[in-house]
């Protein structure tokens, strides 16, 4: 195919319908339209002209809007798919792994969840298919938005004042016949009033406004795509931080991933509504539900090392802020912030017992044992001193003897100790457990007597970075602003042409809101006496209307 | 009087104004017969007034509520409902001082009646908020989503009188089917209201204890008659009613038993209606609507899409987001709610790119308004009791 040459001596790219320049139909088939196909101006578009290579399918595959709308109806339909059970990521499972959660989805949901779990449903969302998908809208944004942008800009910028008298007729509003002397320039006048652009070409006018609102949707395509980068760019390292930091009241660790930073908890507290005093008004609703959270916060310390030390020395921390950490609160610093998500309370901290005698029960001291770092060995002088031989934060029982702890937090220590006083200068072997005592060689003099525990909360804090979300912040703006532009202003223009019999010819276009470019001319026609205009769309559908109930009642009377 | 009665108050005198002006609008549609609007112009400007001191009255509800609770009152079901339907009618408030369509209000005020009888329906007393919601995004967020909703179902309204003229009523076609469902489906909540208020107005108890999904034993209390029990259920109230069958740990018997009544009560209700005005229910609307402008009824369906899409990407989205990031840490989570809404916001895109892009005009934009209305409800009815997530109300 090559380019076309208009008999006003305009070279159009190939496949043009309606001439850049004069806007004279160029294909047999427009010539024969009542009405111009004014969508994208009658340009040629990449899709509609070329369909030979493989890159021409895909194009063309890609840039069209039912296939937009078509993978739009497929990503709607899957993620609700993805709402029918919960995703595996808020499933409560004790040790996460593939096959609990799988067990899970079978234990719970039977049947159903077995083959939700199958087709890969409890994880819809980071599936291959699903990111295909939103990545073949992010394709069809593209190609579908510069299909018609590029050919559709060229036109408007190329467009000439003095159009071909079948361009002119061709237009929804059309209006001929005699006027008087002046009307060419009341309506400049007037047009120029209501701020359109108005350029003069010999006899000719062209009056235009709103053209920006014609990118609208490429603006907002933009926006979407800016959003879609961002999220991509997330999977980069460096760009995306997310931790999760358990603190101990009283701890101060590093945060994780923020190199340099250290976090103190100071203290945790969580309070419900107590339903008197302020909150006297929610009682009822307290009565109904049982406790409401309040307030979940943590006070924390934020420390940072000097620039000159050491990286992991903790002895020269500077404090940076005191800062309470509180849901909707979170703590922000240097690119971070920290959240306040979950917490425990009333960790064991330290175990305090009695060394104390059996049968008299006699007490030879107390030894506390700090849960977090215990010691090896705890002297209570006068020859006595307890060994701790192991510890099992977490006991679970017994596995070929050996005691077993299933986690590092000391949610239920186990203790095997060796106990030397001066009547049992070779020590007794005894493991102990919270309310049980066990003694594995043979029977003791000596046991361990609890007396009491310490007990202090721990702060689930969650360490994010992202710094991505400027870029996702641009993309809903650009977003917003188009879809501002493209629904909320219309690109009118109308074409003005002094006959040689004196007479005028007159066009008008928009792209919507065709109600509203009627209102401005209704006030041009009047002001420069034009002549009366014709809305040829509704002429032709009045026209189909009459035709149809015409046969109608042929129908009827045959 | 306390604020809260107050408050409460004020809800009752918008009630009862929409529900006086749906019938002088409906008499101002119904009284013109002779094609001339004269009737129609009056009897439509006292029906607006009266909508028009129904809205201000719910606006007093709402802001009383607020000082009353000292929060903004859209954090639980009955709270966000009741809004919906106050957005619903204020979004009808702007369409009619654009286009002037009392046969609009006909159909949107009783929609906006049984939403708010809806959400009566919910606990309404004033209710603490977690700490999750305490920040003035809950302000924000959520009423820019509600104006949005209220917006866009305007635009299923208008669909809905659309298709109530178009729609044939005399031929079977699956247009037909689908239409007269759709009138089902709103006499079905009629038929949880009936049901509801008739059970707590009796007073209503039935309390079991049953095996959960975990394993563990759990108590529950059935307001209805418990037409389907829990997961190995023991009935603790004598005399109460043995239910019918017995379902397993993942389902929520009582809500099913809540969903059976109201199709019951709500299918009696439907035959009843039709074998009184001996046809369809779109049928009786036929007189109503046969001075309606379809090209009016399809520019307002479209009016509505583009001042609520935007209003809806801004709220649900990126308001959303941003709280989302400070409170929870990440902006997007794929917690159900935060799914539903952007289906919401795929469909309406969707929707524009259709009518834009695919000349989808008249009847076809009429059946997507309708369609993105029952998404819009979905998410608010199914996704808040049915599906638990983050943004559980009730």
């Amino acid at each position: 195919m090559g380019k076309m040459q208009c008999k006003c001596g305009h070279v159009n790219p190939p496949g043009t319908i309606l001439c850049e320049s004069c806007g004279r139909s160029l294909t047999e088939e427009e010539q024969n339209k009542k009405l111009a196909d004014m969508r994208y101006e009658g340009t040629a578009r990449r899709s509609q002209t070329y369909n030979k290579s493989i890159i021409d399918k895909i194009w063309n595959f890609f840039s069209s809007v039912k296939v937009g709308v078509s993978i739009i109806v497929i990503l709607l339909i899957a993620a609700a798919i993805g709402t029918i059970l919960p995703q595996a990521q808020y499933v409560n499972v004790p040790v996460r792994n593939d096959a609990t959660i799988k067990a899970y989805y079978a234990d719970v949901y039977g049947e159903i969840g077995k083959i939700y779990h199958f087709l890969g449903f409890h994880d819809l969302y980071s599936s291959a298919w699903f990111i295909l998908l939103v990545g073949m809208l992010a394709i069809s944004l593209i190609v579908a938005s510069l299909d018609r942008f590029v050919p559709l800009y060229r036109s408007l910028k190329n467009q000439r004042v003095l159009r071909h008298p079948s361009f002119m007729n061709k237009q929804r509003i059309y209006a001929e016949g005699p006027a008087p002397e002046d009307s060419m320039q009341k309506a400049e006048e007037k047009l120029k009033d209501l701020k359109y652009k108005v350029t003069l070409d010999k006899n000719g006018l062209l009056a235009e406004k709103g053209r920006f609102s014609r990118w609208g949707p490429y603006v907002n395509h933009i926006g979407l795509i800016i959003f879609l980068f961002g999220v991509m760019l997330r999977m980069m390292p460096g760009f995306y931080v997310d931790e999760t930091l358990w603190i101990r009241e009283g701890e101060t660790r590093a945060i994780p991933d923020a190199p340099g930073y250290f976090l103190e908890n100071k203290n945790f507290t969580m309070e419900t509504y107590t339903g008197e005093g302020e909150d006297a008004k929610f009682e009822e609703a307290i009565d109904r539900v049982g406790t409401v959270a309040k307030n979940y916060q943590t006070d924390i310390v934020l420390y940072q090392t000097p620039e000159e030390s050491l990286p992991g020395a903790t002895d020269e921390l500077e404090e940076v802020e005191e800062h309470a950490i509180r849901v909707n609160q979170p703590l922000k610093f240097d690119g971070y912030a920290v959240y306040q998500m979950d917490f425990r309370q009333n960790e064991l901290r330290a175990m305090t017992f009695d060394l104390t005698n059996k049968e008299t029960e006699e007490s030879l001291g107390s030894l506390t044992i700090d849960l977090v770092s215990p010691e090896k060995s705890y002297d209570l002088g006068n020859d006595t001193r307890v060994d701790l031989l192991g510890y099992y934060p977490d006991f679970s029982g017994f596995e070929n003897g050996e005691p077993q702890t299933e986690t590092p937090i000391p949610n239920n220590p186990g203790f095997l100790v060796r106990m030397f006083t001066p009547e049992t200068p070779d020590g007794e072997v005894s493991f102990i457990v919270i309310q049980n005592t066990i003694e594995p060689l043979g029977e003791n003099q000596y046991k361990l007597t609890f007396q009491n525990a310490e007990t202090r909360d721990v702060s689930g804090l969650t360490i994010r970075k992202d710094s991505t979300l400027p870029i996702l912040g641009l993309g809903g703006l650009i977003f917003m602003i188009g879809v501002a532009q493209g629904m909320y202003f219309n690109h009118r223009r109308f074409w003005i042409q002094k006959q040689e019999d004196g007479g005028l010819v007159l066009a008008g276009h928009t792209n919507k809101n065709w109600y509203g470019l009627k209102k401005d001319l209704d006030q041009v026609s009047e002001f420069a006496s034009l002549p009366p205009y014709i809305d040829q769309q509704e002429e032709i559908e009045k026209q189909e209307k009459l035709e149809k109930e015409q046969k109608l009642e042929g129908d009827e009377l045959s | 009087m306390t604020m809260a009665e107050l408050s409460s108050n004020l809800l009752y005198v918008a009630f009862v104004a929409y529900l006086i002006a749906t019938f002088v609008f409906g008499g101002a549609v119904r009284g013109n017969k002779e094609g001339s609007f004269k009737s129609e112009g009056r009897w439509g400007k006292v029906a607006f007034i009266v909508t028009l001191i129904g809205f201000l009255s719910h606006l007093g509800y709402f802001i009383t509520r607020w000082a009353a609770t000292g929060h903004a009152p859209l954090s639980n079901m009955f709270e966000f409902t009741t809004a919906f339907g106050m957005t619903l009618v204020g979004g009808f408030i702007v369409l009619y001082l654009l286009y002037k369509t009392p046969v609009l209000g006909m159909i949107v005020l009783p929609v906006a009646l049984l939403i708010i009888a809806f959400a009566s329906m919910f606990p309404s007393e004033v209710s603490p908020l977690i700490p999750a919601l305490q920040t003035n995004w809950l302000a924000i967020h959520v009423s820019t989503v509600v104006i949005a909703e209220g917006i866009l179902a305007i635009s299923a309204g208008a669909g809905l009188v659309y298709l109530l003229k178009v729609v044939d009523m005399n031929k079977k076609s699956k247009q037909r089917f689908w239409l007269e469902a759709i009138m089902y489906s709103l006499v079905v909540v009629m038929g949880f209201v009936i049901a509801s208020s008739y059970f707590s107005l009796t007073g209503y108890q039935a309390d079991f204890t049953y095996v959960n999904k975990d394993g563990n034993e759990s108590s529950i209390t059935y307001n209805m008659p418990p037409l389907v029990g829990m997961n190995e259920y023991t009935s603790l109230t004598e005399g109460a009613m043995e239910p019918f069958f017995e379902t397993p740990a993942i389902i929520n018997a009582s809500k099913i038993t809540t969903v059976l009544w109201s199709f019951f009560v709500g299918t009696i209700l439907y035959w009843l209606i039709r074998l009184v005005a001996r046809r369809r229910i779109a049928a009786i609307f036929k007189p109503f609507v046969k001075n309606v402008s379809l090209q009016l009824m399809d520019e307002i369906n479209y009016r509505a899409v583009i001042i609520g899409f935007p209003l809806f990407t801004l709220g649900a989205l990126i308001f959303a987001m941003i709280w989302a990031q400070i409170a929870w840490s990440r902006f997007w989570g794929w917690d159900p709610k935060e799914v539903w809404a952007l289906i919401t916001w795929l469909f309406y895109a969707a929707y524009l790119h259709l009518r834009l892009g695919k000349g989808w005009h008249g009847e076809k934009s009429a059946w997507l308004g309708v369609v993105g209305f029952a998404i819009i409800m979905f998410n608010l009815v199914a996704v808040n009791l049915i599906i638990a997530g983050l943004h559980s109300y009730a």
